[in-house]
C-alpha cells in the first residue's frame, strides 16, 4: 500500500480523497472492499517517514483543511526501487497490478517492460526448480514440495503474459 | 562443423502465407544461431510462427526470403532431393502428436531411419536396440505404436529421431499430448541428449519445459521479443524460494 501510494503521487500531487479515488479504479471491484482510512492513516505514515510532504492547504471552502501530498527525493528514490523490485516467493498481486498501473500513469516506466524483467525474473526462478524437480526420483516426497513450488512459478508466469497482452494493448492505460 | 561453431544459422528469415490484404508474416526477419551443443527453448502463443521456424530450419518448409544454414551449409537452397537426403540424416524431428508408423512395432519405427539412410538391417537393429535399451523401452521394443502409453510413444519418436545422430534435433511441442508424468520422462531423456551433447530446438507453450533449456527465445507475431540465458546463473536460490520465513 506504501509503496502504491508512493507510485501513485509521482505522476502528480494529489490530496488523500483523489489517491483513493484513482486506487479503487486501479483495483476494481476488489478495491471496494477497501478501507476509506487506510488511505489518510498510510500518508500520515509515509509524512513521519520523511517520503512524502505536505505541500498546502487546497483552497475548497467545505473542506478547508484538505491536504496536498507530493514526494521528496527520498520517496522518489523509493519509487524507482520498488519499480524493479521482484518479490516472489511471495508475490503480491494487487502490488503489482498497481505497480503497473501507477507506472504507466505517471510514465515511469513500461509496464511491457516492467512485466518482461519480472518474467525473466521468474523464469531462471523456474529453471532452477524445474532442474530440482527432474533431478527428483518418482514418487519423492522432497519432490512434492519442489513440485508445488514450479506449480506456482507456472501460474505466476502465465498471470505476467495476460498482463503483457492487456498492457501491450493499452499503451498508457487510461 | 564450421568455424562459427553454430550448428544452425539463420539470417534475415521470412516466411509469407498468402497475399495483398490476406498476406501473414509466420516468421518475420528472424536471425537466430545456436551453437553446438545448446538446448533451446523457443515460446510463445498459438500462432506466433514457433512451429513454422522450426519447420524452416529442419528443412520441411522453404522460407520466402533468408537464409538457413546447417552446419555452415546453406539448406534453403538445396534441390527437394538434396532436402529429403537432408532430413533423413541430419536432422531429427520430434512432434507432438509422436507420427509412428502405427503398423510397424516400436523396434521397427526406430530402425527405419537407418535403413532408409543406407544402413545394413542388421546394424540397423543392433542401434534400435541399444536405443531402446538406454531410453528404458527394451521391454516394449516389439510393441506396437497403440499398445504404448503416450510418454513410452514420444520415447521411442525420439529415438527414431535420433538414430542417425542427427546434427540438430527439432522438437514441435514434445509434452503436448502427454500427462505431468510422462513430461518428466521426457524431460529427462532431453537432459541426458544434452549432457551427451546434443544440440536441441524445442518448440513449446509450457514455461516448465521451457524453462529446463540453456536459453529461451519468446516469440510474437513471427518475431523474436526477448532472448534469455536460463543456464548457469550464479549459486542456487532454491531455499529462498521457498518462502519459508524466520
Amino acid at each position: 500500500m506504501q509503496d502504491a501510494l508512493l507510485a501513485m503521487l509521482a505522476k502528480e500531487p494529489s490530496h488523500g480523497y483523489g489517491l483513493r479515488m484513482r486506487l479503487r479504479r486501479a483495483l476494481g471491484p476488489l478495491g471496494e472492499s477497501m478501507n476509506a482510512g487506510q488511505v489518510y492513516v498510510t500518508l500520515a505514515r509515509l509524512e513521519k517517514a520523511g517520503l512524502v510532504v505536505c505541500e498546502r492547504a487546497d483552497g475548497l471552502p467545505d473542506r478547508p483543511d484538505r491536504k496536498v501530498y507530493a514526494l521528496t527525493p527520498a520517496g522518489q528514490r523509493r519509487v524507482s526501487a520498488w519499480l524493479t523490485e521482484v518479490n516472489w516467493p511471495k508475490p503480491n498481486l494487487a502490488e503489482f497490478h498497481l505497480k503497473l498501473a501507477a507506472a504507466a500513469a505517471a510514465r515511469l516506466a513500461d509496464p511491457v517492460e516492467l512485466v518482461d524483467a519480472q518474467r525473466r525474473e521468474l523464469l531462471r526462478r523456474l529453471a532452477e526448480v524445474q532442474r530440482a524437480v527432474l533431478a527428483e526420483p518418482d514418487g519423492s516426497t522432497a519432490g512434492l514440495l519442489l513440485e508445488g513450488v514450479a506449480l506456482r512459478l507456472q501460474a505466476d508466469l502465465r498471470w505476467l503474459d495476460a498482463c503483457e497482452r492487456v498492457w501491450s494493448r493499452t499503451g498508457d492505460g487510461a | 562443423m564450421n568455424e562459427s561453431g553454430c550448428v544452425l544459422q539463420v539470417r534475415g528469415l521470412c516466411k509469407e502465407h498468402g497475399e495483398g490484404q490476406g498476406l501473414v508474416r509466420a516468421v518475420d526477419e528472424v536471425d537466430l544461431d545456436v551453437p553446438a551443443g545448446q538446448t533451446l527453448a523457443v515460446m510463445g502463443p498459438s500462432g506466433c510462427g514457433k512451429s513454422t521456424l522450426l519447420h524452416l530450419m529442419g528443412g520441411l518448409e522453404r522460407p520466402t526470403r533468408g537464409e538457413v544454414r546447417l552446419a555452415g551449409r546453406r539448406i534453403d537452397t538445396l534441390s527437394e532431393r538434396a532436402l529429403a537426403r537432408l532430413r533423413r540424416r541430419s536432422v531429427g524431428f520430434v512432434f507432438q502428436s509422436f507420427h509412428l508408423v502405427e503398423e510397424l512395432s516400436a523396434a521397427e519405427n526406430v530402425e527405419l531411419p537407418a535403413l532408409l539412410a543406407g544402413c545394413s538391417p542388421r546394424a540397423a537393429r543392433r542401434r534400435a536396440a541399444s536405443l531402446l535399451e538406454r531410453f528404458g523401452l527394451a521391454d516394449g521394443a516389439r510393441r506396437l505404436p497403440w499398445q504404448l502409453s503416450g510418454g513410452q510413444r514420444q520415447r521411442v519418436a525420439i529415438a527414431r529421431a535420433i538414430a542417425n545422430e542427427p546434427l540438430v534435433l527439432l522438437a514441435d511441442e514434445p509434452t503436448g499430448n502427454l500427462d505431468t508424468a510422462a513430461t518428466l520422462d521426457v524431460l529427462r531423456l532431453f537432459g541426458e541428449l544434452r549432457a551427451a551433447g546434443q544440440t536441441l530446438v524445442i518448440v513449446t507453450h509450457d514455461e516448465r519445459v521451457a524453462s529446463t533449456a540453456d536459453r529461451l527465445i519468446s516469440m510474437r507475431d513471427g518475431a523474436f521479443v526477448d532472448d534469455t540465458r536460463l543456464a548457469g546463473h550464479g549459486p542456487g536460490r532454491l531455499g529462498g524460494m521457498l518462502g519459508l520465513g524466520d
